[in-house]
């Protein structure tokens, strides 16, 4: 089952609308808020692997969403070792599963 | 560029630290690694504790607010999404910014990076779906997504408590909460609200294992014997998809470090701490700490610190007389004094002691 997002709160009340974007999540449309993190419209479309580790290709997700831990580390607009839980999201964000170390050739 | 005094961490220290000095009419420099100041307060969406003075019943949340304006109105000097990598001799500091690096000298600096959260290491442990409980407050106080469906918290200090309760406010199910130790760590008003909710509190237990193909579909836990070793045959094999790490917090104190602040070890504050005198300041003239960079305590306890290390400055740059920066100090430390109460206080109050002796 799917993460959602949490529209009613006792505390914090209702979720203020907000702009509705789409990023491409390799490759897929998804919808996410302008302006909140990757890894928060990630985790609100259910996806769980950000990253792959460069020796055993094991699974990363978020784990600190704080941008401390490097866990959730992807490539966006074909940058790699971007930390999705500390970047906004824009309009038309390509997002993609980063599979070990990132590549920088031919990125200014 | 330069500045009077320059505060390294906009959490509730920081910010409380440039408040103080800034009213006195100090120019300060506040720098913060996150888009906005404010540090984990925007996460607290309880009430403090404590008395009236301490801004009890007061949520966390609203208190950020309320520093942040202040901030503004005394026209501190935001260095916002900028990182400090490194201080130098001639207090001067390294910051990187939007992929630009610049320095800023100071005449006295504040350092108050607050704290890492501590994990275990299980088997399983890298799992996605193993997430910090500071991630999952994160991630459903500030950006409103739920970090799981049904989840296992571990550990049972105030923080596991805290968190497992906003879960249950979030609407999410919490299937259980693990305590290795023969009792529950916080407070227990924080413990009764979620038992009352019906989530079981595991004392004398651990997780063994999160299981999983590519993200977490179980936890493994079991009870512990006197001596902490498991008990495999109690192993229990709960249906979740989230498992929590509330295991505690640590100083960060590379930066302290980095400019040679005397250490002390003490697990009553999280582990290794910078020391410091009574006016916040280390054994390196000119530079102060506050908040859980001296010792992981709350909230309240960082925000009255921050004020102390902001008089302090303040005193020492020439804006306020000593004997009023005495009365200030004094009710500060009393005030702190009374944060310590208890006996978890009592045993952080001690350490503080402990901490503060032989500084130079």
């Amino acid at each position: 089952m799917q993460n959602i997002r949490i529209y009613k709160h006792p505390i914090l009340g209702e979720l203020k609308k907000q702009k509705k974007v789409n990023i491409f999540v390799d490759g897929e449309k998804i919808e996410a808020y302008e302006g909140e993190p990757i890894a928060a419209a990630l985790i609100a479309s259910g996806k769980k692997v950000f990253y792959r580790t460069p020796k055993r290709n094991e699974p990363r997700g978020y784990y600190c969403a704080i941008g401390v831990c490097s866990d959730c580390i992807m490539i966006v607009n074909d940058r790699p070792n971007i930390r999705t839980c500390v970047t906004p999201v824009e309009d038309g964000m390509k997002v993609e599963t980063q599979i070990g170390k990132g590549r920088w050739e031919g990125i200014e | 560029m330069k500045t009077e005094v320059a505060v390294i961490g906009g959490g509730p220290a920081g910010l409380s630290a440039a408040i103080e000095a800034a009213e006195y009419g100090v120019e300060v420099a506040l720098i913060d690694e996150n888009k906005k100041a404010g540090g984990q307060l925007f996460k607290q969406i309880h009430k403090f504790f404590g008395s009236g003075e301490h801004r009890a019943g007061v949520r966390g949340i609203d208190i950020g607010n309320e520093l942040l304006e202040k901030s503004n109105k005394l026209g501190i000097n935001l260095f916002l999404d900028t990182i400090v990598w490194g201080i130098f001799e001639d207090h001067k500091i390294g910051i990187s910014t939007k992929n630009k690096s610049d320095l800023i000298e100071a005449k006295k600096i504040i350092i108050a990076t607050g704290a890492y959260e501590n994990t275990i290491t299980f088997h399983g442990w890298t799992l996605p779906g193993v997430v910090g409980a500071g991630a999952a407050q994160t991630i459903m106080n500030v950006y409103r997504v739920k970090p799981g469906n049904r989840v296992l918290m571990v550990g049972s200090g105030n923080v596991g408590l805290i968190i497992t309760y906003q879960m249950l406010q979030a609407g999410i199910e919490v299937v259980g909460m693990v305590e290795f130790l023969p009792e529950i760590g916080g407070y227990l008003v924080h413990a009764a609200k979620i038992i009352r909710e019906g989530v079981p509190i595991y004392t004398s237990s651990t997780i063994l294992r999160a299981e999983g193909n590519e993200s977490v579909e179980e936890a493994v836990i079991a009870r512990v014997d006197d001596d902490g070793t498991s008990i495999s045959d109690s192993a229990e094999v709960l249906d979740v998809d989230t498992i929590c790490i509330a295991v505690g917090l640590r100083p960060r104190t590379k930066l302290s470090e980095m400019i040679g602040c005397k250490m002390k070890y003490l697990p009553d504050l999280g582990g290794f701490v910078p020391q410091h005198d009574k006016n916040m300041e280390t054994s390196v003239k000119d530079f102060y700490i506050a908040g859980d960079l001296s010792g992981v305590e709350e909230a309240s306890t960082a925000l009255e610190e921050g004020k102390l290390a902001g008089i302090s400055v303040a005193e020492s740059l020439n804006y306020i007389k000593e004997d009023e920066a005495i009365k200030k100090k004094n009710e500060i430390l009393n005030r702190l004094n009374d944060l310590r109460l208890g006996p978890f206080g009592r045993m952080r109050k001690d350490a503080k002691k402990e901490l503060m002796k032989d500084v130079n």
